[in-house]
């Protein structure tokens, strides 16, 4: 009898394990199909497309931890963990991971991937005059872009937080964020323009007339420096990502805390590396390796601003370059995987940062 | 977890502490203002005269004309008031004293004498380039049988319930699918936990790049080419990486006992985390929705490849793009748009701002 009724709830309990999925799919698919030959107006086909992306994925995970849900508890706790992270982790295998996989692949063969030619590709890159170029202003951009975005938006975070004017200030310094890379182009074109004779549209060139000195082509002449030149506009536009992390976790820190050591005396830098910053270590070190694996991959300002000439390139430029324009997969491909190995270090630094705090 | 109130009393901020955050402020907001006072200017202005220009400053007035001879031979030096210049000298400008001489019309061979005088504010600003980006660019199309029909292009209005049909979902789904992830990651244990972590941060720096063409082929095959369902997944398996690593960073800094008293209180885990995890990360979730909203806003690539240009699915970068051309040499109207693109994500962000308030987690941030 308890066997039968077991096995009877077993039975349920495959078939709600196959239906539900299955329901999901169905219903998902047809809403597609919908969607793809439907022509609704604009704003109500956004309108509805926005209401299907928000409530499929919550009813999806719903629906699924339901079926979770009437499992035993040993299974139960089994089976929930890969619920929650197996959507995240069949989308990163399916669009990035086999990607990568395959780019790796194609590292080790020739330009048009018939011929398999070992590390020579590796090689290359290391010996070839531009891409090595390419490599030294990736660490540039590294260096300077993640030191000045880092230490600015700390800055201001701070500064914000005891100013008179603190939701105007960081509404100026988050500006920049807003405005598309292909604006953000225009913008400094305003900035770094340059015509030779008095009469210049651009601001930095227009000051250099107004003090006597010659008219600088920033971005063409003055090389390796036109590099920095990039790196502030990388830093204007993302200064504000790290002010405004920053100022979310420095909220954070409970006031009390701050209270007691003014009480003792400490003055307000003291405070800021003693307690502050301890505190909020975690956060610097993902700010950290958000911009510097942001910079490792900068592409889009070195494309508008010198489409990679006058010695500006970068790594994903001359990947974008070498597998685009050049049909090389092999040389693009390697570059790809130079960018994954750079950023090991950086990896394993979080690791550890995480195991010490007891998480792993 | 001690409740406190939302806002401490703020302290008396310092005039040193004001000063130099303002500096930073107006070395921030120069660019910006140059985007904003370009956008009404005339084409024209644009592309002679600085943006400052318009604000009150000392330009070159000329003050007299001098005509030169007719037959004078502009390959040899060219005396003008007792000084002799030579022709390219007088092309760019040349000083004569506190004089400026420079060609005012080099056939009629006039020079013009000009003195620094200070120019008011100019107000010769226009609304045209704004007109032009909200109705759409005309296009002369010359027929078969040789007339000009002119044509006018796609406006802003329908690109921009494309891009919220976009950038909403593509927001909300990864942020979702990532918090979900991060919960497990940091409080489930379960076999392939670190192994899967691991590729996931490490997914963090794969270029996107290196995914179009494998993803194209696929989304060929399965009819997801030029869909939103198809451009949701590429936004969202491109964000997921960075969104889990900063929602694992915020949940795992949450203290334990609050799950497990939950727990034994027979919550799930699913209740745990819509009823606590979610509420206790606002703003975690507010300001890393924020960013994910502004990469898909301005996001330009993955739409050209996955969504294309076709009107019914254009977004609002793409037709910005197409207004300008593939030159990008008009400037007048690419600043116009450029403000009429920023105003969304600003708009999200001061709504978003009021998140990012002290006391939101009390005393709960372990410390």
């Amino acid at each position: 009898m308890d066997v039968r009724a077991n096995q009877g709830s077993m039975l349920k309990l495959i078939l709600l394990s196959i239906l539900v999925p299955a329901v999901n799919l169905g219903l998902h698919f047809s809403i597609f199909l919908f969607f793809r030959s439907s022509d609704l107006p604009p704003v109500l086909n956004a309108v509805l497309a926005v209401i299907w992306g928000i409530f499929g994925i919550y009813s999806i995970y719903w629906s699924l931890n339901w079926v979770v849900e009437q499992y035993s508890d040993k299974w139960k706790e089994r089976i929930i963990p890969y619920v929650f992270v197996g959507p995240a982790v069949l989308l990163l295998g399916w669009l990035l991971f086999l990607p990568t996989l395959r780019t790796l692949y194609l590292s080790f063969f020739n330009a048009d991937s018939t011929r398999f030619v070992g590390l020579a590709n590796f090689g290359a890159v290391f010996t070839d005059r531009l891409l090595l170029t390419a490599l030294r202003n990736n660490l540039l951009w590294v260096v300077f872009g993640t030191l000045a975005c880092v230490i600015l938006g700390m800055l201001v975070a701070v500064l914000a937080d005891r100013s008179s004017f603190e939701r105007l200030a960081k509404a100026i310094v988050f500006m920049p964020m807003a405005i598309s890379f292909v604006a953000a182009g225009v913008i400094w074109k305003f900035i770094y323009y340059y015509q030779p004779g008095d009469d210049q549209i651009g601001l930095l060139n227009a000051i250099m007339v107004q003090l006597g000195l010659q008219p600088q082509g920033w971005l063409s002449m003055v090389q390796p420096w036109n590099n920095l030149f990039l790196i502030v506009i990388l830093v204007w536009m993302q200064t504000g990502f790290a002010m405004v992390i920053f100022s979310a976790s420095i909220k954070g820190i409970p006031e009390d805390m701050l209270e007691a050591a003014r009480m003792d005396g400490a003055g307000e830098v003291r405070i800021f590396f003693k307690i502050m910053l301890p505190v909020i270590s975690s956060t610097v070190l993902a700010v950290t390796t958000t911009i510097i694996v942001f910079t490792l991959k900068i592409f889009d300002v070195v494309m508008i601003m010198t489409g990679g000439q006058y010695g500006t390139e970068v790594v994903a430029t001359e990947f974008y370059r070498q597998l685009f324009m050049y049909q090389n997969a092999g040389y693009g491909s390697t570059l790809a995987i130079v960018l994954l190995i750079a950023v090991i270090p950086v990896i394993i630094l979080n690791l550890r940062q995480l195991q010490k705090e007891g998480s792993f | 977890m001690a409740k406190r109130k939302h806002k401490a009393p703020k302290r008396k901020a310092s005039w040193l502490v004001n000063t130099i955050l303002a500096i930073i402020c107006i070395i921030w907001f120069i660019p910006t203002l140059g985007l904003l006072i370009s956008s009404v200017r005339p084409a024209a202005d644009i592309l002679q005269t600085g943006w400052w220009t318009v604000f009150p400053h000392r330009q070159w007035a000329t003050e007299e004309q001098v005509k030169l001879p007719k037959d004078t031979d502009l390959r040899q030096p060219i005396t003008v008031n007792g000084q002799t210049f030579s022709d390219d000298q007088l092309k760019a400008g040349v000083m004569q004293g506190d004089k400026r001489l420079v060609w005012e019309n080099r056939r009629s061979r006039t020079v013009d004498v000009q003195d620094k005088k200070w120019s008011g504010m100019t107000l010769n600003f226009t609304t045209q380039n704004y007109e032009t980006v909200l109705g759409g660019k005309q296009y002369k199309i010359t027929q078969p049988d040789g007339t000009v029909k002119t044509e006018q292009g796609s406006g802003m209005g329908r690109s921009f319930w494309n891009t919220i049909a976009v950038v909403i979902p593509s927001t909300v789904i990864p942020i979702f699918i990532a918090s979900f992830a991060a919960y497990a990651f940091a409080w489930l244990k379960f076999k392939g936990r670190r192994f899967f972590f691991v590729i996931v941060i490490a997914l963090l720096v794969v270029p996107l790049q290196v995914a179009l063409i494998p993803i194209l082929r696929d989304y060929t095959a399965l009819g997801l080419n030029g869909t939103y369902f198809g451009i949701w997944l590429a936004h969202t398996a491109f964000g997921l990486p960075l969104i889990t690593y900063f929602m694992y960073n915020s949940i795992s800094q949450l203290p334990r006992d609050l799950f497990e008293s939950a727990y034994m209180d027979g919550a799930t885990n699913f209740t745990i985390f819509s009823k606590l995890i979610l509420p206790l990360s606002v703003p975690a979730l507010a300001s890393i929705s924020i960013f994910q909203f502004l990469w898909v806003w301005n996001d330009y690539l993955v739409s050209l490849i996955f969504l294309g240009s076709q009107p019914e699915v254009q977004v609002l970068s793409m037709n910005i793009a197409n207004m300008v051309g593939s030159r990008g040499s008009d400037w007048h109207l690419l600043t116009a748009a450029a403000f009429v693109s920023m105003l969304t994500p600003l708009a999200v962000f001061f709504a978003l701002q009021k998140y990012f308030v002290r006391g939101l987690l009390g005393g709960s941030i372990k410390g």
